[in-house]
């Protein structure tokens, strides 16, 4: 088994890729020289209309692809070195479509497959597990069959059996997508519960609420490239960027930026902060 | 004749202890362009799948009230008789798409109702251009983005040359342009072609710029029915059947609660920035 923490780049980033690309069988060129640096206990949004690269990204950061050319280190080692089960350890990845994922007859043995197969002995299985469960809080389905459940539920079981291998980088792929008010809320009351004990959360997206709400760092992706790596606020005032990418601004960004004139930052971005800045700049009455 | 009139419906799936609809009356007028607002389990896809028969023809379960469709009640007409009036498109677009080229699958319908050849390839054409996707004739509907994929099952729908459509979460899987574009054709249909839409979405920001009715939904009720201004107001509302609010509704109610007003009630960009800048020259100066 390979050290949980070693060399140099552990300490500064965790993940590097290294100008990598990526060509399907058919020669489709989804990846076209990406460079990217990924500290520990970041929470980043990848965006980008459909195609754009997003989720090919991500396969290569754990493994389920292998670049064509460039290379990435996970933990300070190449991981072209590690078996995709190795990598499985440090980069977890939540599929879109949680049926994809999900194989067991209880949530109780979903969640306790990852440990197990990684070769954890059986008091690691069981704490892992718990510790997962816990965290989505999926305690009232411990004996459930996951394809019984609802979306939302199923949906935190996959992240849950992800969890359960102690990622310390957690890939989410669409994680709302066919989800409500309610359940996005929920979960994502879950996802920041998980980076803030710590972990790394990439979290795939077309939905610039979320972003707005929850990241920390976006990377904007477009015919498979990054075209703009920056905090959200820089997204939020780079209309150009966001309509090139397949992004509609939301209706509160293009209101900011219609008031530019009348003071208010460009880079607004939820309806909370456009409030707090238009009673600042109106003044006087409450 | 109305496309379709709910009167005290209720259903309840053969597998399911509970209602999926729990006594709703609903009418969607010819020409009119209606969204079903809900969470998921408000029933919204049971109101589509009534439309047309699918319940409680092909899904069964226990069926009470009035469902007529163009005046014909839909348990005692087949799903078959009812193809032709109303064209029914899914949320996953593979699921209905299954032919080699775009042609094909758009010619499928009217082929089996023996359309004669030279009218289907009238229809096709007419079908894809509608749908902006005039010229894909030849292509593999799997070769497609998601967004063209489901414009191609909606032109599968309009060949049939129905009088009402009727789209469960048709955006589902898109990417922002792709929903704007695919909600733009809709719009279109409705305007140009006078096509009946009826839609289920949860998203309330694209129902409060493409539609003319609201219908929102909770557990199987309706809990709310008018325009999407009147309909969309109220943040608070919203989020108790499940739905983000618009963010122009957002900032209306919170503009109001700030500042003391209940006048803030914005259903454009524009007008709110007009609104918002004429707040804001007023107040400079009188604060500090």
């Amino acid at each position: 088994m390979i050290p949980r923490s070693a060399g140099r780049a552990d300490q500064d980033f965790f993940i590097v890729a290294r100008d990598i690309k990526y060509a399907y069988e058919g020669g489709i060129e989804a990846l076209k020289g990406v460079n990217l640096r990924i500290k520990r206990g970041e929470f980043i949004a990848i965006v980008g209309g459909n195609g754009s690269g997003k989720t090919t990204l991500a396969k290569n950061l754990n493994g389920l692809l292998r670049p064509t050319s460039g290379a990435v280190d996970v933990a300070g080692m190449p991981a072209a070195k590690m078996t995709v089960a190795e990598l499985a350890r440090f980069v977890g990845y939540a599929f879109q479509n949680p049926d994809h994922q999900l194989f067991s007859g209880t949530v109780d043995e979903e969640v306790r497959f990852g440990p197990k197969n990684l070769g954890m002995i059986e008091s690691e299985v069981a704490k892992q597990a718990e510790h997962a469960i816990a965290l989505m809080g999926l305690q009232g389905f411990r004996s459930a069959q996951p394809l019984s459940l609802t979306l939302g539920i199923r949906r935190k079981v996959s992240i849950a059996s992800v969890i359960a291998m102690d990622p310390q980088v957690i890939l989410l792929d669409e994680p709302t997508t066919g989800l409500d008010a309610g359940e996005t809320t929920d979960l994502f009351g879950c996802i920041r519960a998980l980076n803030e004990e710590g972990h790394t959360l990439i979290l795939i997206t077309h939905d610039m609420r979320l972003v707005a709400e929850h990241a920390k760092r976006v990377l904007v992706m477009a015919g498979g490239r990054i075209v703009l790596d920056s905090d959200p606020a820089g997204v939020f005032s780079d209309l150009e960027i966001l309509k090139s990418s397949k992004l509609e601004p939301p209706p509160v960004t293009l209101l900011a930026h219609r008031l530019a004139e009348s003071r208010i930052p460009k880079d607004t971005a939820t309806p909370e902060q456009l409030v707090d800045r238009i009673v600042a700049l109106a003044g006087g009455r409450r | 004749m109305r496309p379709l009139e709910l009167r005290d419906v209720t259903f309840t799936h053969a597998d399911s202890p509970k209602r999926a609809l729990d006594g709703i009356s609903l009418d969607v007028e010819k020409g009119e362009f209606v969204t079903l607002l809900g969470e998921n389990g408000s029933g919204k896809s049971t109101v589509c799948m009534l439309s047309n028969g699918l319940i409680p023809h092909a899904i069964r379960g226990q069926l009470g009230g009035s469902v007529k469709v163009f005046g014909y009640e839909v348990a005692e007409h087949s799903v078959a008789e009812f193809a032709t009036r109303v064209g029914i498109v899914f949320q996953e677009p593979e699921s209905q798409l299954f032919c080699m080229s775009v042609e094909e699958e758009v010619s499928f319908g009217p082929e089996n109702l023996a359309v004669p050849r030279e009218e289907i390839r009238e229809r096709v054409e007419w079908a894809l251009e509608l749908t902006g996707m005039k010229g894909y004739n030849d292509r593999s509907p799997f070769s497609l983005s998601g967004g063209e994929k489901q414009r191609v099952a909606i032109a599968a729908a309009l060949s049939m040359r129905p009088e009402m459509l009727v789209l469960d979460e048709p955006a589902y899987a898109l990417d922002p342009v792709g929903r704007t574009e695919l909600y733009r054709v809709l719009r279109e249909l409705k305007e140009k072609q006078g096509m009946t839409v009826l839609l289920a979405e949860r998203d309330a920001e694209d129902a409060s710029t493409f539609s003319d009715r609201i219908v929102l939904m909770k557990a199987g009720r309706v809990v709310g029915n008018g325009t999407p201004r009147e309909m969309l107001r109220d943040p608070d509302r919203l989020r108790s059947i499940g739905i983000w609010p618009p963010q122009l509704s957002e900032v209306s109610a919170l503009l109001n609660r700030r500042l003391g007003r209940s006048d803030f009630d914005f259903s454009s960009v524009q007008e709110a920035e007009k609104m918002i800048s004429a707040l804001i020259s007023s107040g400079k100066g009188g604060a500090r």
